[in-house]
């Protein structure tokens, strides 16, 4: 009988940190082109706004906007050695659990491709919520931060990888790193654990980590919510 | 790590974000340098705003760094009246026309984007935690009896 999987930090340390760590470099050199709705978001904020990009990898958000001030963080110190070249941001390692910033400061916040690396439904839940407590709450007729928050599709039956509903969410799924042809370098093979959010969730969990949905959809095998933390801002 | 980073980093541990202590971080035997990058004023004015004043301040201190005053300046103290001189000729970002930044904004620049950190920790007042910087990059893992 297989024993059961028990999920949590340890497991994510196992199947998704020491996986990064170990492909940095030849991940790193497959993510350059911006997703056009992050992209979007990015360019709509007003000059000096300040924010976070929780799960930076190698920093392709940090070339987006030069009006604004971000600092990147990621769980990898491999891939944020990449991310702290792009000026005038910046970029630390970090665990978007426990991350090194004051509450209520920030103005928006991005996580692309990391909520659905955690590997419960509460620890899911608790990083949305660690999100959205970064950012200010509304005050007066100021509206209060916002975050884009993206995930992978349970729903992807265009994809090469052929998900879709009703399939398992939990699932493990390859890299595959080699070398270039010359460099006689074996192909490794790298198993990262994800959860495959299916239609709804997301806004649900946002719901449940104390936040309001703004906006959500799917792009390219993934779906997305903005959104802001619920509550207002007390004024003494 | 430039050292306007340092106004938006805050102890890590769940237990110490309620604590008014664990802002700002405090660095103990600290490397800096100085690495040339593109003058922005325009990035200056943006920034200027949402600064925590008095933590800066605090950090020019402890760093033995050339003070800055105990108000911050509003962003028209980055700007005065005049022609753009040659050395300011290859500055990012939009510039009004018949202003040349202040000598302030060069030393703002040189005190917030250009000194970096390269070595040393970052001190938690609250807890005493100690967070490494090594290479210039800061690293907020916890041990796992301290999540």
């Amino acid at each position: 009988m297989a024993t059961p999987i028990e999920r949590g930090s340890q497991y994510e340390e196992q199947h998704v940190h020491a996986v990064y760590e170990e492909i940095a470099s030849h991940f790193s050199s497959t993510r350059y082109k911006p997703w056009p709705l992050v992209e979007s978001f990015l360019t709509s904020l007003p000059a000096g706004a300040v924010g976070l990009d929780l799960g930076c990898g190698n920093g392709k958000y940090l070339t987006v906007n030069r009006d604004v001030f971000i600092v990147g963080s990621d769980r990898s110190p491999n891939l944020v050695r990449f991310a702290v070249r792009h000026e005038p941001h910046a970029a630390v390692v970090a665990d978007v659990l426990d991350l090194p910033h004051p509450r209520r400061r920030f103005d928006f916040a991005i996580s692309v491709a990391v909520v659905h690396h955690l590997s419960t439904p509460e620890r899911r839940i608790e990083a949305i919520r660690a999100i959205l407590d970064v950012l200010t709450l509304a005050s007066g007729g100021a509206e209060g931060g916002r975050a884009l928050i993206y995930v992978w599709a349970l729903e992807q039956k265009g994809s090469r990888r052929g998900w879709d509903e009703g399939h398992e969410q939990d699932i493990m799924v390859p890299w595959i790193t080699k070398g270039p042809k010359s460099s006689g370098q074996e192909e490794k093979t790298y198993q990262r654990y994800y959860h495959l959010y299916r239609k709804g969730e997301l806004e649900e969990d946002v719901v449940k980590a104390g936040g309001k949905v703004l906006s959500s959809g799917y792009e390219r095998d993934n779906w997305w919510a903005i959104a802001t933390p619920e509550g207002l801002e007390t004024v003494i | 790590m430039k050292l306007l980073t340092l106004n938006f980093l805050t102890c890590a541990r769940k237990a110490c974000k309620p604590l008014p202590t664990s802002f700002p971080l405090h660095p103990a035997d600290a490397t800096l340098a100085t690495t040339e990058t593109a003058f922005s004023p325009a990035f200056l004015r943006n920034i200027l705003p949402r600064l925590d004043w008095p933590a800066l301040k605090g950090l020019c201190d402890e760093l033995g760094l050339p003070g800055v005053g105990d108000e911050a300046p509003g962003p028209e103290a980055l700007f005065e009246d005049g022609e753009l001189p040659e050395s300011d000729e290859d500055i990012v970002g939009e510039i009004e026309a018949g202003k040349r930044p202040t000598k302030l904004a060069h030393d703002l620049h040189q005190l917030l984007v250009e000194t970096v950190m390269l070595e040393g920790k970052l001190v938690c007042a609250s807890c005493g935690h100690e967070y490494a910087v090594k290479e210039g990059i800061a690293n907020f893992l916890l041990p796992s009896h301290l999540v």
